[in-house]
């Protein structure tokens, strides 16, 4: 079943962030512009370096930019947005129960509603069963599904995602995706998502935002066809899926290549 | 011993190192290894420690020494922390106290002993509050080490999550200064006996300190050393209470 899609929409005009090297100043991103629909998937590939990282930061206000504008359309949702980091951030000092509650507590929903709020966030990935577990005594896998419980519980407009699976091995890797997937189509929220990975963006998105390196520009956008429901791994064995991957490699190559030759001078 | 719970075994295991040493320094004694009118054998010193005991003599010194440790701790290191927390939160504060603790703490603190007298008098005000002063610092620097290294995700996550300065403050950075804290909490807890049995030597009439400076004027070795062991129990016995303390509230420090 998919849900419908909702969710907040985003406009990005003509961003632009500097950082003070010394004297010089550098552009980690330049001139991004990008419109993201209610409750669409968008993923974002680029070389390391390319500032997806920058642009996501500023999305969740931990970052401000140096010019341009970013306008998010959330009206019904309890917060704007929710960020799923790297290395999942869960507080190694509260029990899963008390992370995922932890969004609820700083805006004062009231303890009766939480609770049940927070019920359904660890049903929904499944950590019912290790609600008075620390992080320490998780799996990486479980940690991070725990950073999703946490993000979900605010009720987000959107989800942002900091290449969150990155860090785990393969198998538990393709597990999370798939349950993504499935939590996404059941709730139809926006996700900005950031990720190294081509298979990785075709994998979950409905479209994939490609960015050069230095400064970290929008280089092409490129629509996933798939269909939801999907089956992560029917897909990815597909010849579809083949040929859209080597023709966002050919893309990416030209860039890492172009990288390197700048910087041999 | 096998059928022990690992847990149990391993706090009898901290049993091994002090009972070896007494053991060695009996032995060596009854050989004739040095003058027993000086350095006293272990059983002797148990056989004076035994008399003292039943005299109530002992308890009394124990508890008012232990009274003192206790408040001035307390007194001293409940500030240390919010101070510390409040230095890594707020730059002014730290700006303001960073220069005043550099200057404060390398002084002896035992050196203040005239000057606490003068302000509080012969009681026990005056060992209390040179154990506050003695905490305070190891307290505050630890604290405030533990809250600046936080790693920077933790902070992304509370701002992410629009955490206001209450919650960040108890919720993310006290705990996660935590085990710093702790780390400070014992190291003040050593400086603490260390201070005050030195102003029981020249400012007090009762305490373990007191007991041993008394019994060096009357020249009693044994008495002496009955002190001094007193406070080695003393030290091992609030250590380990402590160390189950930091069981029980640090509970996601891995084993």
């Amino acid at each position: 079943m998919v849900a419908e899609r909702r969710g907040a929409a985003v406009e990005i005009v003509a961003l632009q962030k500097e950082f003070a090297s010394g004297q010089a100043r550098i552009a980690a991103i330049e001139n991004i512009d990008l419109a993201v629909a209610p409750g669409e998937f968008v993923c974002i590939v680029g070389p390391s370096g390319c500032g997806k990282s920058t642009l996501l930061r500023i999305l969740a206000g931990l970052d401000r930019q140096t010019g341009g504008t970013i306008k998010v359309e959330a009206a019904g949702w309890a917060v704007e947005n929710a960020m799923v980091f790297q290395e999942s951030g869960l507080f190694p000092w509260m029990d899963v129960e008390t992370n995922v509650r932890f969004g609820l507590m700083t805006r004062g929903v009231a303890a009766a509603e939480a609770a049940e709020r927070v019920d359904a966030a660890l049903k929904l990935v499944g950590l019912t069963k290790f609600r008075h577990h620390y992080p320490h005594q998780l799996s990486g896998g479980m940690r991070q599904r725990g950073a999703i419980a946490r993000a979900f519980v605010t009720d987000p407009g959107m989800l942002l995602m900091d290449e969150p699976f990155a860090a785990l091995d393969a198998q538990n890797r393709v597990i999370l995706q798939a349950e993504l997937v499935r939590i996404w189509e059941q709730t139809g929220k926006t996700v900005i998502y950031v990720t190294h990975s081509i298979e990785e963006a075709l994998l979950l998105g409905d479209r994939t935002v490609i960015m050069t390196a230095h400064p970290g520009r929008i280089k092409q956008v490129i629509d996933v066809p798939f269909a939801h429901p999907r089956n992560l791994v029917t897909l990815s064995a597909s010849p579809e899926f083949g040929r859209l991957k080597l023709d966002i490699w050919h893309v990416l190559e030209e860039e890492v290549m172009r990288a390197r030759a700048e910087a041999e001078g | 011993m096998m059928s022990l719970p690992a847990k149990w075994r391993e706090r009898l295991l901290y049993l091994i190192s002090p009972i070896g040493l007494l053991v060695v320094w009996q032995i060596l004694l009854v050989l004739g290894f040095g003058d027993r009118r000086f350095i006293p054998a272990p059983s002797d010193i148990a056989v004076r420690f035994a008399r003292l005991v039943a005299s109530g003599e002992l308890e009394w010194h124990v508890l008012v020494t232990l009274y003192r440790v206790f408040v001035g701790f307390l007194v001293g290191s409940v500030p240390a922390v919010a101070m510390g927390l409040l230095m890594a939160m707020f730059k002014p504060v730290r700006i303001f106290a960073d220069p005043l603790i550099a200057a404060l703490f390398p002084i002896p603190k035992i050196a203040l002993m005239p000057l606490l007298l003068l302000a509080f008098g012969f009681g026990d005000a005056s060992k209390i509050a040179l154990v506050a002063i003695a905490v305070f610092f190891p307290v505050t620097v630890n604290t405030y080490t533990g809250a600046a290294n936080i790693e920077k995700i933790y902070w992304d996550v509370a701002k992410n999550y629009g955490a206001s300065q209450t919650v960040l403050f108890t919720r993310v950075v006290f705990f996660g200064a935590l085990p710093m804290i702790f780390a400070g909490l014992r190291i003040a807890l050593a400086v603490s006996f260390i201070v005050l049995v030195a102003s029981e030597f020249v400012a007090s009439k009762t305490g373990i300190g007191y007991l041993i400076w008394n019994s060096w004027e009357l020249l009693q070795v044994d008495v002496m050393f009955v002190g001094i062991v007193t406070i080695g129990i003393l030290g091992l016995i609030t250590s380990v209470v402590f160390q189950e303390i930091e069981r029980l509230v640090i509970p996601w420090k891995a084993e």
